[in-house]
């Protein structure tokens, strides 16, 4: 179990200086997931908002290894990583215990790197790959991505008069990650720093392929005060947008429960791409949008008891 | 020293090589004509011949990928491909040249789709060609063979570092039995020695970053140096191959010229074209016809000075090229070969043949006609057209 106290004197592996717009919840969560090893990391990262502005030549804010190799491809790149590690150390040629970590995107994950992933994983790399979900491609400026829940305003799905935003569901890549059967997959927030942080512990304690997806809340896209988004990351959980549990070895756990379950029009409420759901008209949307929580959180029940 | 010959298909060729240099890791999937490579190799690894780590990867463009970060983290890595595989590729293939990582690639050249065919032709490589890898073009089993041993000391050489492929055809030499001088596999391992890699991502306790945000007060600097080992590749590669002749007693030069001193008229090719055409050769010269061919064995670097001094006395040359560019004005070859004769005061008439297009058969017939056309050609001051097709109805 994480402890303030002994988590403060870690060292920093992603240093400051990076250029993440303040307030990012990206960075918070590289830096908890980070924290659930002592071991040497290794990292790699897809392309996206986290990759850009961690590494303008000739800066860089990682003091840890670190490579971007594409867009689509952080899975296979990190698994090439840890062959060659494997590889290596087999002949003697490396002795340390060394970490390896993939960071991608929701598009870099969700979307054009799901095949690279679902490689990765079935191949069984001995590797975490964190999905920062931010819900969308937000590095190219705000467009939709299979991440992106419905009714959200996007560059490429915006609302307008006939349109209430996107109007699919986005997919439930932690499921179809758990489907891979693979020793630990769990699903987080920055908010839940403790519940985060022992989470990526178990990862990167697992004996194969570890994979968390967690939410990391982006003022720019998501439209809401900068210094509000660990607020944000916890309405997400207290509304049941965004359960926190975890799947260990096949079973199923929610590793915490909101007391009392607010309703979504508060987690619409809290950010301006939602804002066209509060007009009359778009009530059946937030009716659906509430019905589907609701369904998610009773089916995530019916899998954790079984 | 007594070598051992083996009979073997081009791809049992590479494959063999690739066991004698038996890299630490191996990523690759299966394609038609390559499969035969990475099924070769598998089976070794299967049977403990070598103790390389496999990555049976679920795509070409996770095998190229998987090959970044293996030889970024200091791992000696190979992969093979063909056709629609080298496509799948492509976005990757720039990464690992602009990366600096030496891969060594055998490629089996197929026509790409569509429509969808498994034939040879080098639509595949030649789109390929600016990438920024090295590109060795191969005749047979046994050039195959040596190539690739020859292709990880060019890549891993510290002042060129970039990756190579290594190109046959396919179904004609990847699928065609040969007999094949072998080395012993210490004379290999000792050649090509222990690969280091400098900046390793394991090194844990120097960590630097691999594949940044590169903007416009960078990007060009860096990618005229990577112009810069491209020609340290063009100075280099000749010593490398110095090296290597004691333990073949052949030169594997950028060029290899075939009756070509003496000749009046004369073709370039590629690959296995160039066998045929030197049988076409020598029955014309036995007609006392002045005729040679200039294989061309590298196209990057592209060794213009070579093929300038090989052409400049020959009256007309023919550019076999067995891909189509769709320019309406020749093949990539003819393109960048009669850009290099530009230099030339007097220079040879040139024309251009598009042929074999998925496969379709060269046969000697056809070579000979082109060789009769280049004595026409002579005769009139001209060709008739800058551009014909060989073979096509
Ligand atoms: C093959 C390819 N297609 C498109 C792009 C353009 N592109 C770069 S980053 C990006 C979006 C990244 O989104 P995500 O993975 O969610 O990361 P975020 O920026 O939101 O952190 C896109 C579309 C690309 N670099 N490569
Ligand atoms: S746009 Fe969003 S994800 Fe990107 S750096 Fe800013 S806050 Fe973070
Ligand atoms: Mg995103």
């Amino acid at each position: 179990m994480a402890n303030l106290k002994d988590l403060s004197k870690l060292p920093e592996r992603l240093g400051p200086g990076h250029r993440l717009c303040a307030g990012c919840g990206a960075s918070i969560a590289v830096r908890q997931v980070l924290m659930g090893t002592k071991d040497p990391v290794v990292v790699g990262a897809s392309t996206g908002c986290l990759e850009v502005a961690t590494t303008i030549y000739p800066f860089t804010a990682w003091r840890v290894p670190f490579i971007h190799n594409a867009f689509e491809n952080v899975a296979a790149t990190i698994s090439g990583v840890e062959t060659a590690y494997r590889a290596l150390k087999k002949q003697g040629k490396i002795k340390k215990e060394i970490k390896f970590i993939a960071f991608g995107g929701d598009g870099g994950t969700y979307d054009i790197g799901i095949q690279s992933l679902s490689g990765a994983l079935e191949r069984g790399h001995k590797m975490v790959y964190v999905c920062y979900t931010n819900e969308a491609y937000m590095n190219t400026g705000i467009q939709r991505s299979g991440a992106t829940p419905c009714g959200a305003s996007t560059t490429t799905a915006p609302a307008g008069k006939e349109s209430y935003g996107k109007p699919q569901s986005r997919k439930d890549l932690t499921a179809i990650v758990a489907a891979h059967h693979i020793p630990y997959v769990a699903q987080a927030t920055i908010s839940h720093w403790k519940d985060l942080i022992t989470k990526a512990q178990k990862a990167f304690a697992a004996n194969g392929p570890a994979f968390i997806n967690v939410l990391c809340p982006c003022h720019r896209g998501w439209r809401y005060p900068q210094e509000n988004t660990v607020e944000i990351a916890k309405l997400a959980v207290e509304t049941c947008f965004w359960p926190l549990y975890e799947v260990e070895n096949g079973k199923w756990r929610i590793t915490y429960r909101p007391k009392e379950k607010k309703p979504i029009t508060e987690w619409i409420k809290s950010q301006g791409r939602f804002k066209h759901l509060l007009k009359e008209e778009n009530k059946p949307v937030v009716e659906a949008i509430q019905k589907e929580i609701d369904e998610s959180w009773a089916h995530l029940e019916k899998l954790c008891s079984l | 020293m007594a070598k051992k010959i083996l009979a073997l298909t081009g791809d049992q060729a590479a494959a063999f090589a690739m066991k004698q240099i038996e890299p630490d890791v191996l990523a690759a999937y299966p394609i038609t004509p390559q499969t035969e490579i990475v099924m070769n190799y598998s089976q070794y690894a299967a049977d403990g011949l070598v103790r390389t780590e496999m990555i049976p990867v679920e795509s070409e463009h996770s095998a190229m990928s998987a090959c970044v970060g293996a030889v970024a983290a200091g791992a000696r890595t190979m992969t093979a491909t063909s056709s629609q595989g080298l496509a799948l590729m492509w976005e990757i293939l720039y990464i690992a040249s602009s990366l600096r990582l030496p891969i060594v690639m055998p490629v089996v050249n197929r026509a790409l789709s569509g429509n969808i065919n498994i034939h040879c032709d080098h639509s595949d490589t030649m789109g390929a060609r600016d990438s920024g890898w090295i590109q060795v073009y191969c005749e047979n089993p046994q050039e195959v063979y040596e190539s690739i041993i020859l292709a990880i000391k060019i890549a891993e050489d510290k002042e060129i570092l970039l990756p190579v492929m290594v190109c046959q055809d396919g179904f004609i030499t990847s699928h065609g039995v040969e007999g094949v001088e072998t080395l012993e596999d210490d004379k290999v391992k000792e050649f090509i020695g222990e690969y280091k890699q400098e900046f390793s991502l394991l090194n844990v306790d120097k960590p630097l970053t691999y594949g940044p945000l590169d903007l416009q007060d960078y990007y060009f600097e860096h990618k005229r140096q990577q112009a810069e080992a491209m020609a340290n590749a063009k100075k280099k590669i000749p010593g490398i191959i110095s090296k290597f002749e004691p333990l073949t007693n052949k030169r594997y030069d950028f060029i290899e010229k075939y009756r070509l001193d003496d000749a009046e008229v004369g073709i370039l090719a590629l690959s296995s074209t160039c066998g045929t055409t030197k049988v076409v050769v020598d029955e014309l010269r036995k007609e006392g016809k002045k005729v040679g061919l200039l294989k061309l064995r590298f196209l990057r670097p592209f060794p213009a000075e070579e093929i300038i001094q090989a052409l400049s006395k020959l009256k007309a040359v023919a550019v076999l090229d067995r891909s189509e560019s769709f320019a309406d004005h020749g093949g990539p070859v003819f393109n960048e070969v009669r850009s290099a004769l530009y230099e030339l005061n007097k220079k040879p008439l040139m024309t251009n043949y598009i042929y074999g297009l998925g496969g379709r058969d060269v046969g000697l017939s056809q070579i000979k006609s082109v060789f009769e056309d280049l004595f026409k050609i002579v005769e009139k001051g001209g060709p008739k057209s800058l551009v014909n097709y060989l073979g096509v109805r």
